[in-house]
């Protein structure tokens, strides 16, 4: 490969365009008006401004993209995560255009992006799922009859949806009942399909995913999992690799699953199953992600490997290495650092003052000083990876970064990494998805007394 | 008069209100969505909205006024 097309922005364009660049692979970069003055734009090989702020008018501009990619004579194309990564349309199309898409297949893209089509596939594939309807419900009445059977508190969900957005719990019947109507709705709007589901609600579970990749040449691994459970609005904001307290026999059962799961449609290039796993290690899968993700450095540090390396290999056909080669050595963590007030996670864009980092970090930031966070897009400024020998010493490394770490310009949650990572609950490791708000209520409640 | 402002910058999603209509204080009037979130901007005073300065599409910068709202 020569040269290649990245459809994204910010971070992860830079991300990919290292890797390329020690690679010896040229890249092009498009953006939008206000995009123009990220480092990202002047970092790629060639840039092309592709159009207005808006996402709809920009980075989701399908035919635009491709066309600039084929003026522009590139092999592939890059979609990074979010935006159209997981857009099925856009891989068939940068296919059908004699261009390679950096990402599995667009049916296995479709299948797994409808979340009850995936769920039939995982069980078939007899693969654990979280126990659920096996259909969407049309109506209220045919939802209730369904959370009835499940039992209370249930997780009404969009089928198409994802990142946290079209998801509700529901605690009670009087709940479903004021909820269904918003959620389809939402769904129409946000995803174009109003094909609801429920899902019986988990307690006190962990978040684990476990990274997979497959190559074309019918060789599918694994490389060991993620902790994810520290979140706000179903989305995460702290990832941690190995998982804290998830024994040896568990992480084998949840790999192996992982492998089960991609095998069942025969992946290729990466992709990410997330399980829910609750308080005796039994685990369920809730969806998979058919692309790179944000968390992916986590397990770059403990394995060594370049994902973003292993995905142009996979796109150009190349083969991946054999499962036993393949370790996990240390402890990683990343912190993502977003432009938004810190107790009440209202976003908060503006232009960046003064940037100070601690030391001992890798920083994957897709802003520098004096560049504007802008109300157009993602409000993730920066993702922080502190790797140590083991967890205590990454937590230690961690403490000592965000002591100096400081952001002028803009509301961050810096303030709240440098309590948070002092709290018992995360510095024991056992903590399960509601960990976050719930610290939070907790430090408000003793400030009152 | 009172002119409610836009808490931060960002697209008018929605508006919940027409000029003529009155409300309440703590009522949901706007929608604006910023950074991928929907944000729902309430009305401080209670009163009746004179004008929508605004529209849904238009992009408003933090402190713009979104409508008046009078007596």
């Amino acid at each position: 490969m020569k040269k290649i097309l990245i459809a994204n922005r910010g971070e992860i364009a830079r991300r990919i365009i290292r890797t390329c660049n020690r690679l010896g692979i040229d890249t092009v970069a498009i953006h939008s008006e206000a995009d123009g003055d990220l480092p990202y734009v002047s970092e790629a090989t060639e840039a092309v401004l592709i159009g207005p702020n808006p996402v709809v008018q920009s980075y989701l501009q399908m035919d635009k993209i491709i066309e600039e990619a084929k003026k522009r004579n590139v092999e592939a194309i890059h979609p990074g995560y979010g935006l159209l990564s997981e857009n099925a349309q856009f891989a068939r199309k940068v296919t059908e255009a004699g261009i390679v898409f950096i990402g599995p297949e667009s049916s296995i893209i479709e299948k797994m992006g409808d979340k009850i089509e995936s769920r039939k596939t995982m069980i078939e594939a007899g693969v654990p799922v979280v126990p659920g309807t096996e259909e969407g419900t049309r109506t209220l009445e045919e939802a209730l009859e369904a959370a009835a059977g499940l039992g209370y508190p249930v997780m009404l969900k969009a089928s198409s949806g994802g990142g946290g957005i079209g998801m509700v719990r529901c605690e009670d019947e009087q709940a479903l009942s004021q909820q269904f109507a918003g959620v389809k709705n939402r769904a129409k709007a946000y995803f174009g399909d109003d094909v609801v589901f429920l899902e019986k609600f988990i307690s006190d579970a962990r978040h684990i995913e476990v990274q997979i990749f497959g190559d074309h040449h019918g060789n599918i691994v694994h490389l060991f999992e993620r902790n994810c459970s520290v979140q706000r609005r179903n989305q995460k904001v702290i990832e941690e690799s190995p998982s804290p307290h998830l024994p040896q026999d568990a992480r084998e059962r949840l790999c192996a699953a992982a492998v089960k799961a991609a095998e069942a449609v025969r992946y290729t290039n990466a992709g990410t199953v997330e399980f829910i796993v609750d308080k005796n290690n039994d685990f369920y899968f809730l969806e998979m992600n058919t692309r790179l993700q944000v968390e992916h450095p986590v397990t770059e540090e403990v394995t060594g490997w370049d994902l973003v390396e292993w995905q142009l290999k996979v796109a150009a056909g190349e083969a991946l290495p054999q499962q036993e080669t393949i370790g996990s050595k240390g402890h990683a963590i990343e912190y993502r650092i977003y432009a938004e007030d810190p107790k009440t996670f209202l976003p908060s864009p503006g232009k960046l003052g003064k940037v100070v980092w601690g030391k001992g970090a890798r920083i994957e930031t897709g802003y520098e000083e004096g560049n504007s966070v802008t109300p157009f897009y993602d409000p993730m400024i920066s993702k922080i990876i502190i790797q140590g020998a083991d967890r205590v010493e990454a937590l230690a490394k961690s403490q000592k970064f965000f002591a100096t770490a400081e952001i002028t310009g803009l509301k961050t949650n810096i303030a709240l990494f440098k309590n948070f990572i002092e709290s018992q609950e995360f510095i024991s490791g056992e903590y399960a998805t509601a960990v976050l708000p719930q610290w939070m209520e907790k430090t408000k409640e003793e400030k009152k007394i | 008069m009172t002119a409610l402002k836009a808490s931060m910058a960002g697209t008018v999603l929605n508006i919940l209100v027409a000029e003529g209509d009155a409300v309440t204080a703590g009522q949901a009037v706007i929608t604006i969505e910023s950074m991928k979130m929907e944000i729902p901007i309430e009305a401080e005073v209670g009163g009746k909205v004179e004008k929508i300065h605004v529209e849904v599409g238009s992009f408003v910068n933090e402190e713009d006024t979104l409508l008046t709202l009078g007596e």
